[in-house]
This record gives structure tokens, sequence and C-alpha cells, in this order.
């Protein structure tokens, strides 16, 4: 596999809560154009480690992030950086699909128009519908755009939560568990999904699935009890781990 | 046997029930609760219901019947002479009732034995002068007829309660045995106790529906009485209050409802934005302590009595809103004006709206946040655009709430804004000039039901009439506020 250009470098984190040591000295280097899973148990800091991407930490009152994150080579944590701005460059998927309660179009509507992505209504009906197609669901939706986005379904919500994140043309995309919420159909389409974004966004995805983590990224850290423990290529995670905590992971020993 | 002897008697005995129930219900087991179908203080509870519930309802229903039922009996036993001279018969019915509870103090205090009591005649005692030594207030003189129908209900009243005594404790006894029979080791008493509780509670619930029903028919009967004798047209489209209780009377309600909505809004206006933003900043910006602090402070205004606030309202704020705008503006020379009542209720329901606003803000899921911020929106974007419209049926609620206490509300207006109808004959300015005296509905039904009044000229019953009106208007309010919330909460997780 040929290397390609790094989106984000990440060098000596560090994640306080309080006085817990969540996150301790993890480095990762995030490829552009590439699905990067994040895998570990439940605590293992990966979620944390995500959010410290696009500094939705801040919100945290207790939590403090030291450390760099370059993104482009520029620290996402110096004082000009604007996290209003990070954000609309590096968007999020939670793990719950969580539509506004507002119509499917004003979901999707929601980010372009906060940044002044469109100039008039027309451009706006042509971002809502390239991010309805992104997202795998105009086909579902297009006749009934004014319809609750709470209505739908588990699997189309979380579609279109991905669909309002690429609206507003983020470059980087992280996904927290997306998939933890729904039934596996719907988590196949996501799945889907994640691959075809992969021509446009650097991706990064959280999961618990190690089949899933297998299946749609590139490239596998395994975080365990806060370090991350082994970071490389998918194929060679799964099976040739070179840690013996990442062998006992990925064999179900631990976890 | 008087009621509270009744009633403890009742319960003595289902507190026997209970205890006998249960060791019944352990003894059919053999002593091992786990052969028994329910705990066994179930099967005492069963006990108790059986002897207590219908023993005691038999009970209320009987006080609630028996008196108009003798009464009524009596009434036509009454000569028809007495009865035209007495005018009506509730006011003759009323001194018989009077005269009879006299007979019995004087036979209480001992100035009476009780055949003698039976046997008086007004025509050669001095009755009416020995009833009223007993303390009783005797008004008229006891006539003979009044004097033989208070001593019929004496002694049929007496009968009813001895009847009633009897029945009550047999039926009591016989619902004891009746549950005692059926407590054994198979029988599902766990059931039965639970029917019990939701009797309980959906008779909680209705009383609170009767009591509105009761409290619109009451204001109904009144209401139909007053448009008896004043047109309904000139109630509900006259623009001139001013009655006048020697007659010809104009009582035209829209002044009044024009006051009402006047200050109400102006109200609202002060109300609404500041609670709103109160709520928005302790839920959304201020921390935790800042919070425990600030919120129960908030909360004091809606503790302070409205009078101080209507103090409030006369002395500072009235005299102020004069020398500082009304004054120099030309706009009048009124301490009490629209301006202040609303003002100051504006004051007072702020944490109305602050307190119920803040409460539903935060019951918004912090997901709703999280995915706006990760949209790189601004807390104050997040706010206006994600969480206020989640909110919206809570807050349109809390509005609302708001907005029916101003318009039920009566003191701060009186001493506000001051007790003067809207002339509404004088001129737009005269009706939009905020700086104006003016008045509510609610003032209005106090002044007009107070005093020396006649209770069946129109001038009183108007009373009735505008406090329909009012709830009409609140209810529509209510309902309202419900569509609101209907619409909107399917939007919402």
């Amino acid at each position: 596999m040929d290397t390609k250009e790094i989106k984000f470098e990440c060098r000596d984190c560090q994640v306080y809560y309080g006085d817990k040591h969540a996150i301790k000295d993890v480095s990762v280097d995030i490829e552009d154009k590439t699905v990067t899973a994040f895998i570990g148990p439940s605590g293992c800091g990966k979620s944390t480690f995500l959010r410290c991407l696009n500094r939705m930490n801040d919100t945290i009152d207790a939590a403090r992030v030291m450390g760099g994150f370059l993104l482009d080579g520029e620290d996402i944590y110096d004082r000009r950086v604007d996290p209003v701005q990070l954000r609309a460059k590096v968007g999020m998927v939670f793990q719950r699909p969580n539509p506004f309660p507002k119509s499917i179009y004003d979901n999707v509507a929601y980010g372009p128009k906060i940044h002044g992505l469109a100039k008039n209504k027309a451009e706006l009906d042509e971002i809502v519908e390239r991010s309805l197609r992104r997202g795998a669901i105009w086909d579902e939706v297009k006749d009934r755009l004014d319809s609750p986005g709470t209505g739908l379904s588990g699997g189309q919500q979380q579609r279109l939560c991905i669909a309002r994140a690429v609206a507003t043309e983020p470059e980087v995309l992280l996904m927290d568990e997306p998939c933890s919420a729904l039934d596996p159909i719907a988590t196949a389409q996501v799945e889907e999904l994640i691959d075809e974004l992969r021509a446009n966004y650097s991706v990064v995805i959280v999961t618990h699935s190690m089949q899933q983590a297998a299946r749609v990224s590139q490239k596998t850290a395994f975080f365990h009890l806060g370090n991350l423990v082994e970071f490389g290529e998918t194929g060679e995670i799964f099976t040739n781990p070179k840690d013996p905590r990442t062998e006992s992971y990925i064999t179900g020993r631990i976890g | 046997m008087p009621v509270l002897w009744i009633v403890l008697a009742v319960l003595g005995l289902g507190l026997i029930g209970y205890f006998v129930g249960r060791s019944r219900a352990l003894g059919s087991a053999g002593g091992d609760i786990r052969q028994l179908h329910s705990l066994p203080s179930y099967y005492g509870w069963n006990a108790f219901m059986f002897t207590v519930v219908p023993s005691l309802i038999v009970l209320a229903l009987w006080l609630l019947f028996a008196p108009t039922l003798i009464e009524n009996r009596i009434a036509a036993t009454l000569p028809q002479a007495t009865l035209e001279q007495s005018g009506s018969t509730s006011l003759l019915m009323s001194e018989v009732r009077r005269a009879a509870d006299a007979l019995d103090l004087a036979v209480q205090q001992g100035t009476m034995d009780d055949a003698f009591s039976r046997n008086l005649r007004a025509e050669f005692t001095d009755v009416t002068g020995r009833l009223k030594a007993t303390g009783s207030i005797i008004t008229q003189d006891v006539t003979q007829p009044v004097l033989r129908a208070a001593q019929q209900y004496r002694v049929m009243s007496s009968t009813s309660n001895l009847i009633m005594s009897v029945l009550v404790v047999v039926l009591a006894v016989v619902g004891l045995i009746y549950a005692l029979l059926r407590t054994n080791r198979d029988f599902r008493a766990r059931n039965t106790v639970e029917i019990g509780i939701k009797s309980i509670l959906i008779l909680a619930s209705s009383i609170a529906i009767l009591t509105t029903l009761g409290i619109v028919l009451s204001m109904l009967f009144e209401t139909a009485n007053f448009f008896d004798q004043y047109p309904w047209q000139s109630f509900f489209f006259g623009t001139k209050w001013a009655p006048d209780f020697r007659g010809n009377s104009a009582l035209g309600m829209l002044p009044l409802l024009w006051g009402t909505l006047y200050i109400s809004t102006v109200a609202l206006l002060v109300a609404v934005p500041i609670g709103l933003f109160a709520a928005i900043y302790l839920s959304e910006y201020a921390g935790p302590r800042l919070r425990a602090v600030a919120k129960p402070m908030i909360e004091i205004l809606a503790g302070i009595p409205t009078i101080v606030y209507g103090l409030f309202a006369l002395i500072t704020v009235g005299p102020f809103l004069r020398d500082a705008i009304a004054s120099p503006l030309g706009l009048g020379n009124n301490t009490n004006s629209v301006m202040t009542a609303g003002l100051v209720m504006g004051v007072m329901l702020i944490p109305f709206v602050s307190s119920l606003s803040d409460d539903i803000i935060n019951a918004v899921p912090q997901s709703m946040r999280d995915g706006s911020f990760g949209l790189g929106a601004t807390q104050s974007e997040t706010i206006r655009q994600v969480v206020l419209p989640a909110a919206l049926p809570g807050v349109v609620g809390a509005i609302l709430l708001a907005a029916s206490r101003a318009i039920g509300e009566t003191m701060i207006v009186v001493m506000g804004a001051g007790a003067a109808a809207a002339q509404m004959d004088q001129g737009l300015g005269a009706i939009i000039n905020p700086f104006q005296a003016m008045t509510t509905v609610t003032v209005k039904i106090v002044s007009q039901l107070t005093g020396d009044t006649d209770f069946a000229s129109p001038e009183t019953l108007v009373a009735f009439a505008l406090g329909l009106t009012l709830f009409v208007i609140t209810l529509g309010l209510n309902v309202l506020a419900l569509i609101i919330v209907r619409k909107y909460r399917e939007q919402y997780e």
C-alpha cells in the first residue's frame, strides 16, 4: 500500500479528567483519504482521544488536554485556532443518532447555513441534495424533505446525521461508534457509506466490533488503559499483531 | 350517636379486621408465608377495606341526602298560610331548623326536659323567650306551626340518626365477617388491595375534575340569572362600565377586558424575555455553583405575597414612572397606571417563566447540543436553533402559565393601576395611553361583590358573568397551550 499524505499528526498527547489520566503519551499519524479505526476495550480512552481531534472535550469542564495535535501542520489547540471553525473542518458523527427536532432538509442545511456555504436557496438545495446522496439516504427521503428527521428509522437517522456532517464539507470525519445503536442491515449500509466517504475524506472511526474495524479500515490503532498499544495496517494488526496485548484482545481473551 | 363516634367505631372494626385477617391467613397456611397467595398484611388490608369502605360510603351518602329528605317531608306538612306568610320555603325551613337546634340546646342545658320540649305549645308558653335564653339565634317569634314543625324535625332527625348508626355499624360487621370468611391461603388478597389502591387514585382525580365542573356550574347558574336581567349584547359589546346600585347601570365588559389584556400584555412583555434569558443563562452558561445559588434566589420572587408587590407598585414604581416619564412627556399625572401594574406584575412573573423554562431546557438531551457543536455551531447558535426549538412546547407552557397568572392577578392591579375602568368613550388616546389608570376584570369582580349589596341585582350578578368570561379565556389559553405542545412534541425524542 502506498503512503498517503498525513492529515493529523498527534504527538505525546495526554488527557486528564480531573485527576484521572485518561490518555497517556499517545502519538498517532492519521492519513488523508484513509479510514482509521480505533479499537480497544471500554474505558480505554479511544472515544476520549477521538473527541480531542475536534476539541469536543472543551465542552467538558473537567477535561484537560495536552500535547501536539497538528492538522495539516497547524496545532489545533493553539490560541489562534477557533474551536468553532475547527469543528466545521473536522466533522463528527455520534454513537446514537441525534437528528435535530427539525425537518430532514433543515437538519442537513443547518451546518451550511451557519457557515454561510450557500449564497442562495438554489445553492442550499444543491448542497442538501448532494449531502443526502453522499449519506446514501437521498432516495429514501427525497419525497419527504419537510417531515421531521426524528421520524426516520434508527439506521436512516444515522445516515441523516452523516449527511448532516458531510454537508459542511469537512476534511476529516470522526465517527464515535456510529453503528452501535443500529441493526445489522443498517450497519452494513453505514459501513458501505464509510467506504465511499474514504474517496474524499479522512475518516476516523471508533468501534467495539473488530469485524467492523477489519471490514472498513485501512489503519487500526489498538488502545488499552489509555495507552496506544499498537498502530499499523489493519491487515497486519489482525493477522500478525506484534504486542501480546493486541493479540489477546483480538482473539477475545481480554476486553 | 355523633358521627365522629360512628367513624371511630368503624375504623376500630377495620383495625380488628386487619389483625384477625392477617392471623387467619397465616393460620390457614400453617404459619408458612410461602404457602399463601399474598403476603399476610394484604389479607389484613383486604379485611380492613371490606369493613371500612362500604359502611363509610353509606354514612357519607346518608349525611348528604337525609337532611334534604327530612326537610322536604316537614315542608309538606306545614300549612299553606304559614308558607305564604314567610315568603319563601327555604327561609321558613331555616327558621324551623334554628328552632329545632334551640330546642336541642335547651334540653341539653337542662332548662327543659325532653317530654316538655316535645309537648311545648307556643300559645301557652313564652317559647321564643325561653329559646332565646339558651343563647340560640332566634330572629322571629316562634309561632305554633313553626314550633310543631321544629318538634317534628327533631323527632325525625333523631330517628334518622339512629337508623344510620345501626345501619353503618351493621354493614361494617357484615363486611368484616364476609372478608374473614373469604380469607384463606388461596384467596388473592393482593389483587383486591390493588383494586382498592386504584380506586383511591381514581377518586382523587375525579374529585379534582368534579370540583372544576362544580365551579363552572355554579357560575353558569348565576350568569344565567344575570342575563335574565341584563341584555347580553350590552354586556359583551358595551364600551361603558358604570355600575349604579340605584339601577340603570351600564355594564359593558369591553373596558374591563381591555384593561385585563393590556396590563397582562405589558406584564408578559417584561416577564417573558427576562425570564427566558435568565433561564438560558442559568441552564446553558452558568456553572453548577452559580446555578445552585441563583436559581433559588430567583424563585424567592415567586414567594413574595402579591400585596407586597402592590405596595412596591404604589409607593415606588408608580411615583417614579410619573415623575420620570409620564409628566415630562405630558402623558398624564397618575401614579396609578397600566405601566406601573404591568411592570411590577412582570417582575412577579419572572420566576414562573424562568424556573419552568430552565427545567425544560435542562431536559433537552445533551446529544442535541453535541450534534450542533460537532457541526461547528457556537453556543448561542446552538441555543437558538436547536435547544430552544426542542424545548419550545415546554417554554410555551411556561409562558401560558404566566399569562393565566397575569390575567387572574388582582392585588397588584388595584394598587398599581387603580380601580377605575378604562374610559373607552374618550377617544383612542385614553384607551392606549399606558400611563392612564385602568382596571381589570378581577378587580371589578371584587368591587361588585363586596359591600352591602342586594344579591339579586344585575350590579352584583355581573360579577359571575365576568368570572365566567375570565374562566373561558384562561381555559382557551390552556387549550391553545395543549395544541401547541401536541403539535411540536413529536419532533423530539
